[in-house]
């Protein structure tokens, strides 16, 4: 065991991990922060997605000893400071962006990265930003709709609500 | 003015909260003290005898806990099948013991045939590895192809089945010389020989499973990713590991997702069970995605040579088909009525043709058992009528918007009996072929597809016009066809002294949003805030029964029994107003929130009758039972009959095969609706997997029975890029007949309705573009086929 | 997984140390690497993060030079280079997904030389030279097979220098399921000089496809290529795609990275 350290959420969190110890399973054995999914182990699904140094990164598929000193931002940190939706997930309720619920975490998160890097996305755009982010019960016109609408686009024309 | 509140309103929907902040409570992230992992020892071959099960070695390894081999399970019960099926000569149905391990052969790679619990995953998963390697399994070869399966009686899955055929079943048996002969003197015949692709359902949550015993009581609990926790219990305790039901709580918390895989009882499930008894410890289980792959129920997989007999003007005189559907190694629990009664009877489309017979010969092959996934049977018997329809109006040089037309059961024909054997309530199907057409703009397909070409694209137009019978079941009904449960529902309303309300609900959310929708049912029925009422499911010790959630009949069965313990409640509120406010029961009435006597300004609130029932001060006690909790199971009359019409654009890429499914239209026949938000959402998932099963999904095994697309990096789950936005319609509307909230069910329609309409759309495309030697591709269409289709 | 040491050097020095214990692997962003692991079908006994090495990282350009440090991730590559050399830069903005962009480095994806990546083709197309721990590497001396590069035991990539051509573009065509190449071509003409390589296409990894080469250093348009193909006997034949269509796909895709590198 080795002790890592990092930033998670703006806390500084400190544990003793293996060298196979993902940073998904840090997350979510070490912290209890079980709002990143593990959905694949071929690092496709995306369900794990959260920030490294504001980066979108698949928690899965990278080591947590990997990461000591990293500011790691994760589902559970993206809401408002006083606890309510911030707008890129009020977006997602309002849209219908999500259904069962397990991708959701890594869609938002990479929708987030998206937004900070392009903030004002084409539909194709956020589409193929969210290659790496599998979604089986929305069949993503929503999530889309969702991330457009986050982005201050008028999504009205985006087929009837 | 679209409203703002109560059914049909749009809500938006409570559950999301706690999944977008990252506290939703899924099984996998229920930590328990004490706990230990169970890791599964699998079969690497497709069809072996066992030799050996050595587990001294492992036993022995650092942190391991108990291990278990099939051994341990042979004396206690099978997974049962749920439906009993009987062949054309009376026979009924082979029905192979699916243990809890595998014993003596394993039958599919992915089979489990030992289990080790451990103190930490990978201490398990260590000696889970060690089992593996002190094993031996004689390998044999593997069956795979349905065909040669039943043709080779000497190489079998299940050494007591010679033919490893699960049952020959004919629908209707009776029909079956007459459609011969209008087949055989028909002015013209279609014949299509297809596949239904076996597809994996890959609900984004790995199944998940945690058992835990406690010693002090002798009650178990188990902790699952299920779509039906009573059916998991009824089947754990009463048939495989024979324990009281009573002792047995099982909770499904928020689950990922299901589209059927979830519905069945699986090994894992009794094994976490019987390993916190013997430890007196919580075991947990995850699966990997890869035994996700290996061991979730798969769906489809049918192989069916269809023939649409017809004049020359393309009305319906006949569809015969012949069918092989692939059940894999084992009985899943609702393996034999999926290609059976969820496949055969829709066999008639919404047409009104008059004979039809169907035949479906069930086969056990080296692979993983198949079961209902999203749709089950009825996206089967769509894609064949619809595609053969399509090839029919292409041999005859026929409109295909005309021809369906033509045949449809029109308005004033229902209820319509069809001839294999479903009594149709109500639907409109012109209507939605017409609203499809006006919401696609079908007359500026030529100049879409002028466009397309300019862009070196071909572009296409496909069509299908689907039915779907869902809202199961009417239990007499299946009773009379062989299934061995009630598919009935049950609800109970809980007013609480404060006039909030939990309500009890036997259907499982797992994405489709009960928790708002029936909530919006409930305040509306009682003039109440939605904010009032909580919807209580997934937990056997807090709901009186239910049969879960699939086939599109949560609202249409559970809803239904919710609604009626609403009535109840209010009748039951009736006569505590009548007492309190000195009237006659009769002159009482109810509506927005409040109990008045008629004609006056006398009334008390849905709260002070509340109240009242809980302090019943000024109460008729002699005559009424204090308290206001009602339950009520509802048994549906009949299924119900969603209906509607899909056009798909795709642009065909000629040089790469490629296609891209640029427009995609549906106008859908739901009945009413109770929120469109979600109701959209609902045909948009739907579509996204249909277009899925139509361009990109494939299960394939090898002829060694090793799956190839055993991970997403050979499985193509269709992406955000894959899919187009949806065009959704449900403005044409024939409530259901037979139940009071007059809805039909929307979950399933997408899946069963798109696939064809994709593949329609590309042959189109193809022909249009000159290409006519093309009449079929099977799915998925990728861009190895189409373009060995288009050059070869 | 099986367990393993992890050490993070913090110089190359200190990573070529740490290379020669028993059982080392070096770890880059480890798209590839920590997949294959958890399936165990890599075990080492010490992993080598090269994620920490300043001197490894960044993209600079001198002249028509330009050099990617090994451990640049695909992200970086796709800002940086855009400027000057934007058919590499659309390639590593074109690997696998966003996330794994934030990770996955060029260094890493050479020494694995997996036949359906991207690197190889971007590459061998530019014909770069691959920097070593040791020495310097053509390109066309580098890539030897399916998984098989010209690097030896504890050998590690540093970084990559690329001669920017005067055209080039990569047109890639997906695997459906991996989101890997299926068979994608990159293009680079330097005077009248094309090279042409192919990815995701053939039993023995990327390679290059002479006889297209051949056809556009007469006439560098999608027309000198119409209709040729690749020979199908040395193409993958697999669930996606059989030896013909592959072999076709690379006359396609080759045809499409000119327009695309003409416009």
């Amino acid at each position: 065991m080795t002790k890592v350290s990092m930033t998670v959420n703006g806390r500084a969190v400190s544990g003793d991990v293996e060298g196979r110890t993902l940073l998904s399973t840090f997350l979510r054995e070490g912290l209890a922060l079980t709002g990143t999914h593990v959905g694949c182990d071929t690092s496709q699904c995306g369900a794990c997605v959260v920030h490294v140094n504001g980066a979108p990164v698949k928690s899965c598929t990278v080591f947590a000893l990997d990461l000591e000193g990293a500011t790691i931002r994760t589902i559970e940190g993206m809401a408002n400071a006083d606890g309510s939706l911030s707008p890129l997930q009020q977006a997602f309720q309002d849209h219908h962006g999500l259904q069962c619920g397990f991708c959701t975490p890594g869609m938002v998160m990479s929708s987030a990265a998206l937004l900070a890097e392009n903030p004002r996305p084409t539909p194709q755009e956020v589409r193929a930003y969210l290659d790496g982010n599998i979604c089986r019960c929305t069949g993503y016109h929503n999530i889309v709709k969702a991330v457009l609408a986050a982005s201050g686009q008028d999504v009205s024309a985006v087929a009837a609500e | 003015m679209p409203k703002d509140f109560g059914i049909g309103a749009s809500s938006k929907r409570r559950e999301d909260v706690r999944f977008l902040t990252g506290q939703g409570h899924y099984t996998d992230d229920l930590q328990l003290h004490g706990q230990a992992h169970a890791v599964f020892v699998r079969s690497n071959v497709a069809h072996g005898r066992i030799r050996s099960v050595n587990t001294a070695r492992a036993a022995t390894m650092p942190g391991v806990l108990a291990v278990f081999t099939g051994e341990d399970f042979k004396d206690v019960g099978g997974n049962p099948a749920g439906w009993l099926i009987k062949s054309r000569n009376g026979e009924a149905m082979r029905e192979p013991k699916r243990p809890v391990l595998a014993h003596g052969k394993v039958r599919h790679v992915g089979d489990a045939y030992a289990a080790v619990v451990a103190e930490t995953y990978q201490q398990a998963k260590d000696a889970a590895q060690q089992i593996a390697d002190d094993s031996v399994i004689e390998e044999l070869p593997a069956i795979i192809d349905m065909a040669a399966a039943v043709a080779d009686a000497s190489n079998r899955v299940h050494d007591e089945i010679p033919d490893n055929l699960c049952y020959d079943w004919g629908w209707i048996e009776d029909n079956r010389a007459r459609v011969d002969e209008v087949i055989k003197s028909a002015p013209h015949v279609t014949t299509l020989e297809l596949v239904n692709n076996r597809l994996v359902p890959n609900a984004m949550e790995p199944r998940a499973s945690i058992g835990e015993y406690f010693p002090g009581t002798g009650d178990y609990r188990l902790t699952t990713t299920s779509q039906n926790p009573h059916l998991t219990r009824l089947l754990v305790a009463a048939f495989v590991l024979g324990i009281p039901e009573n002792k047995l709580t099982v909770v499904a918390p928020d689950v990922g997702g299901g589209f059927g895989s979830k519905i069945y009882h699986y090994g894992e499930e009794a094994l976490v069970l019987t390993a916190a008894r013997k430890l007196k410890r919580p075991v947990r289980w995850t699966a990997e995605r890869s035994e996700s792959f290996l061991t979730d129920a798969h769906g489809r997989d049918h192989v069916t040579r269809i023939e649409l007999a017809c004049d020359k003007q393309g009305n319906f005189l006949a569809f015969r088909t012949e069918t092989m559907a692939n059940v894999g190694a084992y009985l899943s629990n609702f393996a034999t009525v999926t290609p059976t009664f969820l496949h055969g009877t829709l066999m008639a489309g919404p047409y009104k043709v008059p004979n039809v017979y169907v035949n479906v010969k069930t086969v056990f092959t080296n692979t993983a058992p198949v079961d209902a996934y999203r749709g089950a049977g009825r996206p089967e018997a769509t894609f064949s009528l619809e595609r053969v329809i399509d090839k029919m109006c292409r041999e005859l040089n026929l409109d295909p918007f005309e021809v369906r037309r033509r045949n449809f059961i029109t308005p004033d024909m229902f209820p319509y009996t069809t001839p294999v054997g479903l009594a149709y309530d109500t639907g409109n199907y012109e209507a939605t072929l017409d609203k499809v057409m006006e919401i696609a703009d079908v007359a500026g397909f030529e100049a879409r597809r002028k466009a397309s070409a300019a862009r070196g694209k071909l572009r296409g137009l496909g069509l299908s016009t689907w039915i779907e019978a869902c809202g199961i079941a009417p239990s007499h009904l299946v009773g009379v066809l062989g299934s061995r449960v009630g598919l009935y529902d049950a609800a109970t309303v809980r007013v609480n002294a404060t006039g909030n309300i939990s309500v009890m609900t036997g259907a499982h959310s797992h994405g489709q949003g009960h928790e708002t929708v029936f909530a919006q049912i409930v305040a509306e029925k009682l003039g109440i805030p939605e904010s009032s009422v909580e919807i209580v499911h997934g937990d056997t010790s807090k709901i009186p029964f239910g049969m879960g959630s699939y086939g599109s009949r949560s609202l249409a069965v559970c809803g239904v029994a919710m609604s009626k313990a609403v009535d109840k409640i209010i009748a039951k509120g009736k006569k505590i107003a009548a007492h309190m406010l000195e009237a006659s029961e009769a002159d009482i009435t109810f509506e927005a929130g409040k109990f008045s006597v008629a004609g006056t300004d006398k009334a008390k609130t849905f709260g002070e009758i509340a109240f009242s029932a809980y302090v019943p001060h000024n109460y008729p006690l002699e005559t009424l039972e204090p308290g206001l909790e009602e339950t009520a199971f509802y048994d549906p009359a009949n299924f119900t009959y969603p209906a509607g019409a899909y056009l798909c654009e795709v642009e065909v890429d000629a040089e790469t095969g490629k296609v891209d499914v640029v427009a995609f239209h549906c106008a859908d026949d739901f009945g009413n609706i109770m929120n469109p938000m979600v109701v959209e959402g609902q045909v948009h998932g739907g579509v996204g997997q249909g277009i899925g099963q139509a361009l990109c999904e494939n299960t394939f095994y090898d002829e060694n029975g090793q799956l190839l697309t055993g991970s997403y990096m050979d499985y193509a789950m269709p992406r955000a890029a894959d899919l187009p936005f949806y065009n959704v319609d449900y403005s044409c509307q024939t409530p259901c007949t037979h139940n009071p909230l007059g809805v039909k069910g929307c979950g399933e329609a997408g899946a069963i309705g798109s696939p064809p309409a994709v593949v329609n759309a590309v042959i189109d495309a193809l022909h249009r573009g000159g290409i006519t030697h093309v009449t079929h591709i099977d799915m998925p269409v990728s861009p190895n086929r189409v373009w060995s289709a288009i050059h070869g | 997984m099986h367990n393993f040491d992890f050490v993070k050097p913090s110089s190359l020095a200190e990573a070529v140390k740490a290379m020669q214990a028993e059982g080392a692997q070096a770890l880059s962003g480890g798209q590839t690497l920590i997949s294959t692991m958890k399936q165990r079908l890599a075990a080492p006994a010490v992993l080598v993060s090269l994620t920490g090495i300043a001197e490894m990282k960044g993209v600079s350009v001198a002249g028509r030079v330009m050099t990617i440090g090994a451990a640049t991730p695909h992200a970086v590559v796709a800002k940086e280079a855009a400027k000057a050399y934007p058919a590499l830069a659309a390639l590593a903005g074109g690997i696998g997904d966003p996330a794994v962009r934030s990770r996955g480095t060029i260094g890493g994806s050479l020494a694995n030389n997996d036949p359906a990546a991207c690197y190889p083709a971007g590459v061998l197309a530019s014909a770069a030279t691959i920097v070593t721990s040791r020495r310097e590497i053509a390109a066309d001396d580098f890539f030897q097979g399916l998984f098989t590069t010209a690097l030896e035991e504890g050998e590690i990539i540093t970084a990559v220098r690329f001669p920017i051509p005067d055209r080039a573009a990569y047109a890639k065509f997906l695997q459906p399921a991996s989101r890997f190449s299926l068979t994608s071509a990159f293009v680079a003409r330097t005077g009248s000089a094309v090279r042409v390589a192919i990815t995701g296409a053939s039993e023995n990894g990327v390679f290059r496809w002479t006889e297209g080469e051949r056809a556009l250093s007469a006439n560098f348009s999608p027309q000198a290529v119409k209709g040729l193909k690749a020979n199908a006997d040395d193409m993958i034949g697999d669930l996606h795609g059989s030896k013909a269509y592959r072999a076709a796909l690379v006359g396609v895709m080759t045809a499409r990275a000119v327009a695309m590198a003409m416009a």
